[in-house]
């Protein structure tokens, strides 16, 4: 029976009105300031004049700012290849677990959430400064070696190494998550079906199971590449002399150099660059969703 | 200025716990104020019990949070001042903040205190007649390093912007600003001459050092240099004071070429809401006694000649607070200089960054 469509609009006003309100006013309102500041220029320390002006876009774009952005995407690039190739196996383990396992697994990859980003990442840097953990441990078997030598601590903290370890840290999750996601819905019949009629377990995972999950492997890595993109607390923290991302220069432009037309244009360029990668990703989904039997 | 490790996490909350979300109703004192005060100051930057004493002398409740640095101060300010009382910027922030309008200015009847400040401290260049901040602290940068693991005294800034001699021990100030400025020094310009030519000159200099660089820290130079991270850091003489205390084999110098003082100033922010309380507040930080209980848990050198006489040898006579020597006659303050200028400073440190 067919409600009477007042009814159905009240219910869709009070359930759809606060998070529209909630998204048009804390959300897209203070990005169409930002926005505009982009096209702004600093009259005062604290007075910006919405001039209109595209030079802010021209600075971004010089080669100096093109080099760390493109830094900056070498770093997200690698971040998510490895999260990709640890968190893959790690999610097919968890989806062919026992349900009681797979809930502590589910569990277990989500416990970093629990607690804040800064305080991880200052456990990551104990773990591995010079009388880190590491060092610490590793100088503790060398001297019980006879004929080593003095040890010499590795080169673990303030450096890219660093960088790309906190960013794989803090991003796994972020990976594991959809492809468990995906890998849990497969119809494990085709696995079967594959293994029976004779291809290996290496080709059943490439020609089965990575075009099945495809959709959720996409979702895995643009979630896990744009967080990493705009990565600030880790290679600010972990970071040696040249671990600068670009959100680095973005926050100082909003702190040190008091300069937030600058900094806006830097955000927007992020920011169109993140909207091609989503754009991208509906692309992908949607060739796979056309293609499919 | 201090150590800021826990500061980024909890300032935020700390802001909306001490100004947002208690409804609590405060009595009214004899000047027509609620009986409390928000204070805005760096961390571990008072003494363990001044803010009691102060209520126990008044009995207004004393409220602080932290900032990390100027900027965040500003940051936070620019936006309309958020229900602080007093804040504590240093002496260019007391400048950049004075010409934006968002400063009230002090009435000296009300710091009668302000008598106990030794002489070259009661006019200002960066605050002439001292209408805007009374100050707090002042202090030096300098090379904080480990004595076993250097030769000699490091006593020019040679050894950290412009040798290999230490590659890979040295830690510098991830400030651009006062980076550029040290450089100027060493290569023999005033702080407060730093052309486009001179900045240049500064960055080559630096992209040059980079590789024997290890790291550039965001004021904890003292606690890495501690924990022997590095062997040499840029930093400020009462941080590195305070590790010394721990660690007798650490010594702070201020390199022959001169420095670049600063001084960290009570100020109330325009719109602050109990400004009598904040004058009180300001008078009773310059009273001598509190002065010095202050100075002997933050180990800064204090501009209170009053509060100076009453602590002990050990502080007044400590090279590490109160550095002497040619070096000293060489330093200045830094002064404000213009928009344009922080641009090109923030565009030269991410050059050397990037390099």
């Amino acid at each position: 029976m067919l409600q009477r469509p007042g009814a159905a609009r009240g219910v869709f006003a009070a359930t759809g009105l606060p998070p529209i309100v909630w998204l048009l006013a804390l959300f897209l309102a203070p990005l169409a300031v930002i926005w505009a500041y982009s096209f702004g220029e600093n009259r005062t320390l604290v007075d910006i004049a919405i001039t209109g002006s595209w030079a802010n876009y021209a600075r971004a774009l010089k080669p100096l700012y093109l080099a760390i952005l493109l830094k900056s995407l070498g770093f997200a690039a690698l971040t998510t290849f490895i999260c990709f190739i640890l968190g893959l196996p790690v999610a097919l383990a968890i989806s062919f677990a026992s349900p009681r396992a797979k809930l502590l697994l589910l569990l277990a990859v989500m416990l970093p959430f629990w607690t804040n980003l800064l305080i991880r990442t200052y456990a990551l840097m104990a773990i591995l400064r010079t009388e880190g953990l590491i060092n610490s441990g590793i100088g503790a078997i060398w001297s019980l070696v006879p004929g080593l030598g003095p040890f010499e601590p590795l080169p673990l903290i303030n450096n890219n190494f660093a960088v790309v370890v906190g960013l794989v840290y803090v991003h796994l999750p972020f990976m594991v998550l959809p492809l468990y996601a995906a890998l849990d819905r497969l119809d494990r019949s085709l696995i079967e079906a594959s293994l029976d009629l004779g291809a290996g377990h290496l080709a059943t995972l490439f020609r089965v199971v990575v075009p099945l999950a495809l959709p959720g492997i996409v979702s895995g890595i643009i979630i896990t590449f744009i967080p990493a993109l705009g990565a600030y607390l880790t290679p600010d923290l972990l970071g040696g002399t040249n671990s600068q991302m670009i959100a680095n220069v973005i926050e100082r432009q909003f702190r040190s150099a008091n300069d937030w037309p600058f900094g806006a244009a830097l955000s927007f360029l992020l920011m169109y660059m993140t909207f091609a990668a989503l754009l991208l990703q509906s692309l992908i989904v949607r060739r796979h969703a056309g293609g499919a039997p | 200025m201090p150590d800021r490790l826990s500061r980024r996490a909890f300032g935020g909350l700390a802001v909306a716990l001490a100004l947002g979300g208690c409804a609590r109703r405060w009595p009214k004192g004899a000047n027509g104020e609620e009986q409390r005060l928000n204070f805005y100051n760096w961390d571990t930057y008072t003494g363990e019990t001044t803010l009691a004493d102060f209520q126990a002398a008044t009995g207004v409740e004393v409220n602080m949070s932290h900032y990390a640095n100027n900027d965040e101060l500003f940051a936070r300010l620019r936006a309309g001042n958020p229900g602080y009382d007093v804040i504590v910027p240093s002496n260019e922030f007391v400048t950049r903040l004075q010409i934006s309008g968002m400063l009230s200015p002090l009435d000296h009847a009300r710091i009668p205190n302000r008598a106990n400040l030794a002489p070259e401290f009661v006019n200002v260049a960066y605050d002439p007649g001292r209408r805007w901040s009374m100050p707090y602290t002042w202090l030096a940068l300098g090379i904080g390093y480990r004595k076993s693991r250097v030769d000699g005294v490091p006593d020019s800034w040679k050894w950290v912007l412009d040798s290999d001699r230490y590659s890979g021990r040295i830690g510098l100030l991830a400030e651009g600003d006062d980076l550029i400025r040290l450089g100027a020094r060493y290569l023999g310009h005033s702080v407060n001459a730093v052309t486009p030519a001179v900045m240049e000159e500064v960055t080559q200099l630096l992209i040059r050092q980079k590789r024997h660089v290890k790291l550039f820290h965001h004021d904890e130079g003292q606690d890495l240099l501690a924990a022997g991270e590095i062997d040499l850091v840029v930093e400020y003489n009462g941080d590195i004071a305070q590790v010394i205390a721990e660690d007798d084999d650490l010594a702070f110098v201020v390199p022959r070429e001169g420095t670049l003082f600063n001084s960290d100033c009570l100020c109330v922010p325009a719109g602050a809401p109990r400004p009598d309380n904040a004058h009180r507040f300001i008078n009773f930080l310059l009273d001598a006694k509190v002065g010095a209980e202050i100075t002997r848990t933050i180990r800064y050198p204090t501009p209170n000649a009053a509060a100076l006489a009453l602590m002990p040898e050990e502080y007044r006579a400590n090279p590490a607070i109160f550095p002497s020597g040619p070096a000293m006659a060489r330093s200045e303050y830094g002064r404000f200089q213009s928009i344009a200028h922080i641009r090109a400073v923030e565009e030269a440190i991410t050059r050397v960054m990037a390099a």
